[in-house]
């Protein structure tokens, strides 16, 4: 059994590794292939499978967690301005820093659960954008936004180009360089930043997925499933709890230094709730608690608020160009609102939506329709298959060899 | 003596805003066991309701003066709002007083609003875990902001408060602290009698009415008030919208002190979040008190005393949230809170 999801596993890797190496030829006849979004969706792709390490395994719902998306920018924004413009000290201190405030925060808000967890998160992040925004300024640069300057010290690389403003690289490798292709008559744009991504993301997949299959792991999913036992059992949960809120904020530290790293610029609107609310719809979009589900969700999301937001009025006008006056102004009247700047609108719509419908996210639904198929397909056959897969389905999770204990009244 | 009086009625005004909308998040966390996340935004569309209503008062006639000419030379444009042309001195004083009017027209909306939100929405997700109901609260908080947006634009719309209204009165002399000590604004007071007495109406009415014990008899044990053949869901709808009263009646009032724009509510909500969590979750007076204790200090903490005391660092922008980690810390449940609500 064991066997099996090991090479499962293993098969799921290779696969992921492949399709985020081939994107640009995947998402290029998406109109999708371009370094900024790609390299937007590794990022948020990354955030994502952090919120989910929480989120996903434990259940604790965190409304916070875009102030340590925003911490993460500062941090590695101040380090390529004062060590070097090369991404890796400016990533890793911004994942240290990230890890840091997550400890404190996680400290202080895991003292309870539920509601009341989502709420202290919710109230920190506001709180971070607060101090960002006004009290701070002297580290911050307020509502301008950090950003790179030319009197920087930038200790270790500032005489090496004097005088001028040279973009992060890695160790030479400028995080803009674009090489073009074209292969089988597709126009590729293979970019040094979007890898740099895709190797992170790779990398921070893999953990989770290790994370997912360890006894680390289970204990987390036993605390989404009965806390109060666990504790009965003589298991403290919180220092798990905040491991995984450490590691979860790291993971969100990780995807603001690559942001910076893409565009050294950060402002304290990354930390808004509307950010923090945008992780939780991705990962749950996705599917909470798959190990998949959170990137794809992070594509869906990144890709929609791409298309949408750049559609203006003459766009949508010209679309209906095809109907009478009167009919096309009033279709457009109706679609504009949901379109560029209302982009906002369609993302709150989409997560009514989405929880109201699809709870579980696109990879239930997936599921959902893989076992409607296999039922109608089966039914035609004979329905003793359907007695084994039923059984198939109930079997808890491989890993616990003990019976299922009878459930808690 | 005088500025920390002075102090004090400097947080009432905020604090009456936190504590009526934490006593309408309070009213259906306790009664419907949700925590409603589009609260906030009531709070805005209650701000609103005074926005509509003065510009449909103000909804004028332009004609073109026959005697004056601008410097131009082109007629200057008489702007008569219909409401003074058909009633006179009595239009304008209506105009005036747009704000009391609001009120008016803010309860049925919001009753209606309420009650639409909780059968519409609220009502399919009573079974659902907490984490979807904050999500689809949460969703519903952006499309109505996003509504607002669109229709009202994202710059704030300042609202002057009645002619009568303006101005300060000295309640240092009032009070015998001597004059011009300390000097506070007709409006913000106001806000507070009005604050205090819907704080007042809403325990009054769960008080001393049957429909009131009734609702209290639901928090306390729904099932058991169900089999005695009382239709509780019913009632609780109501309190919902009672909420919605509330909470949209603190937007009201509030716009003369802070001009309406889309994302007031929200600001509102996470502070308002943290004050029921400060006063018990589930408490009502709880949350009251929370919501005045925090607005005082809140005040406090802008005093350029404790500024300068605090090597020049401004903490009133965060001084909630330390007060709100020093009470988890030490009082997990909040001040008021009791055992049993929320505890797993």
């Amino acid at each position: 059994m064991l066997k099996t999801t090991d090479n499962k596993d293993r098969l799921m890797m290779i696969a992921f590794t492949v399709a985020v190496l081939a994107a640009p030829v995947i998402l290029a006849p998406f109109g999708a292939g371009y370094p900024d979004l790609m390299q937007r969706f590794a990022i948020y792709g990354i955030f994502a499978i952090g919120f989910n390490l929480l989120f996903g395994l434990t259940g604790y719902l965190s409304f916070g967690h875009a102030a340590f998306l925003g911490v993460g920018s500062y941090a590695a924004v101040w380090m390529l301005k004062l060590l070097s413009v090369n991404v890796i000290p400016a990533i890793i201190f911004a994942v240290v820093i990230s890890g840091l405030f997550a400890l404190l925060i996680g400290y202080v808000s895991l003292r309870r659960s539920g509601i009341y967890f989502s709420i202290l998160t919710l109230a920190f992040a506001q709180m971070s954008y607060n101090l960002a925004y006004s009290v701070l300024t002297p580290i911050t640069n307020g509502e301008t936004g950090l950003q790179m300057d030319l009197d920087d010290p930038r200790i270790l690389d500032a005489a090496t180009a004097p005088g001028q403003l040279p973009p992060p690289s890695l160790f030479g490798l400028e995080m803009g360089d674009t090489h073009y292709l074209s292969f089988m008559g597709l126009d590729l744009q293979l970019n040094v930043g979007f890898y740099v991504c895709a190797a992170i993301l790779i990398l921070m997949f893999y953990i989770s997925l290790r994370i997912f299959r360890s006894p680390f792991g289970m204990l987390l999913r036993a605390i989404k499933s009965n806390q109060t036992r666990l504790n009965y059992t003589g298991v403290h949960t919180r220092p798990y709890a905040l491991v995984v809120f450490v590691i979860s904020g790291m993971y969100a530290g990780l995807a603001g230094a690559l942001l910076v790293c893409m565009d050294p610029l950060a402002g304290p609107e990354r930390m808004q709730w509307t950010a923090s609310g945008e992780v939780v719809l991705m990962t749950i979009m996705g599917g909470a608690g798959t190990l998949i589900g959170p990137v794809l969700g992070a594509c869906i999301i990144k890709y929609f608020e791409n298309i949408f937001s750049r559609v203006n009025d003459a766009v949508v006008s010209n679309w209906f160009s095809g109907l009478p006056d009167s009919l096309g102004d009033f279709f457009s009247a109706i679609v504009s609102p949901f379109l560029g700047s209302g982009w906002q609108m369609s993302l709150g719509l989409i997560f009514m939506l989405v929880i109201i419908f699809l709870p579980g996210g696109l990879m239930e639904g997936v599921t959902r329709l893989i076992g409607w198929l296999g039922r109608l397909f089966r039914s035609r056959n004979n329905d003793e298959d359907a007695e084994t897969t039923s059984a198939k389905e109930s079997s808890p999770d491989p890993h616990s060899s003990r019976p299922a204990s009878p459930k808690e009244s | 003596m005088d500025a920390i009086f002075l102090q004090i009625l400097n947080g009432l005004d905020k604090g009456s805003a936190y504590a009526l909308i934490a006593l309408g998040l309070t009213l259906i966390f306790g009664t419907l066991g949700v925590v409603n996340f589009a609260h906030g935004a009531l709070f805005m569309i209650g701000a609103f309701c005074t926005v509509i209503l003065n510009k449909l008062l103000s909804l004028e006639l332009v004609t073109q003066s026959a005697t004056e000419t601008t410097p131009w030379g082109t007629p200057v444009e008489v702007h008569t709002p219909y409401v003074v042309m058909w009633f006179g001195k009595v239009g304008e004083t209506m105009i005036d007083y747009s704000v009391f009017w609001s009120i008016l027209f803010a309860i049925p909306v919001m009753l209606i609003i309420g009650i639409a939100m909780e059968r519409g929405l609220i009502k399919f997700f009573y079974k659902r875990p907490h984490a979807d109901q904050i999500l689809v609260t949460f969703g519903l908080a952006i499309v109505l902001q996003e509504i607002i947006k669109q229709v009202f634009g994202a710059n704030p719309i300042p609202q002057p408060a009645p002619e009568a209204f303006v101005g300060s009165i000295d309640i240092g002399a009032l009070v015998g602290l001597g004059a011009n000590a300390v000097v506070y604004p007709i409006w913000r007071l106001v806000y507070f009698l009005f604050a205090a007495v819907i704080i007042a109406g809403v325990f009054a009415f769960l008080r001393y009415t049957t429909f009131g014990m009734v609702v209290r008899a639901g928090m306390a044990d729904r099932e058991t008030v169900g089999l005695l053949g009382i239709n509780i869901d019913r009632r609780f709808t109501a309190m919902f919208g009672l909420a919605a009263v509330v909470t949209g009646l603190a937007g009201v009032m509030y716009t003369p002190i802070l001009s309406p724009n889309y994302h007031m509510g929200m600001d509102f909500l996470v502070l308002c979040f943290v004050v029921v969590v400060v006063g018990g979750m589930g408490s009502l007076a709880g949350a009251v008190a929370a919501g005045f204790l925090l607005g005082i200090l809140q005040s406090f903490a802008s005093m350029p005393e404790v500024k300068a005391f605090l090597f020049g660092f401004s903490i009133d922008q965060v001084i909630i949230y330390l007060v709100a980690v020093v009470i988890l810390l030490t009082r997990p449940r909040g001040l008021m809170g009791r055992k049993g609500i929320m505890e797993t």
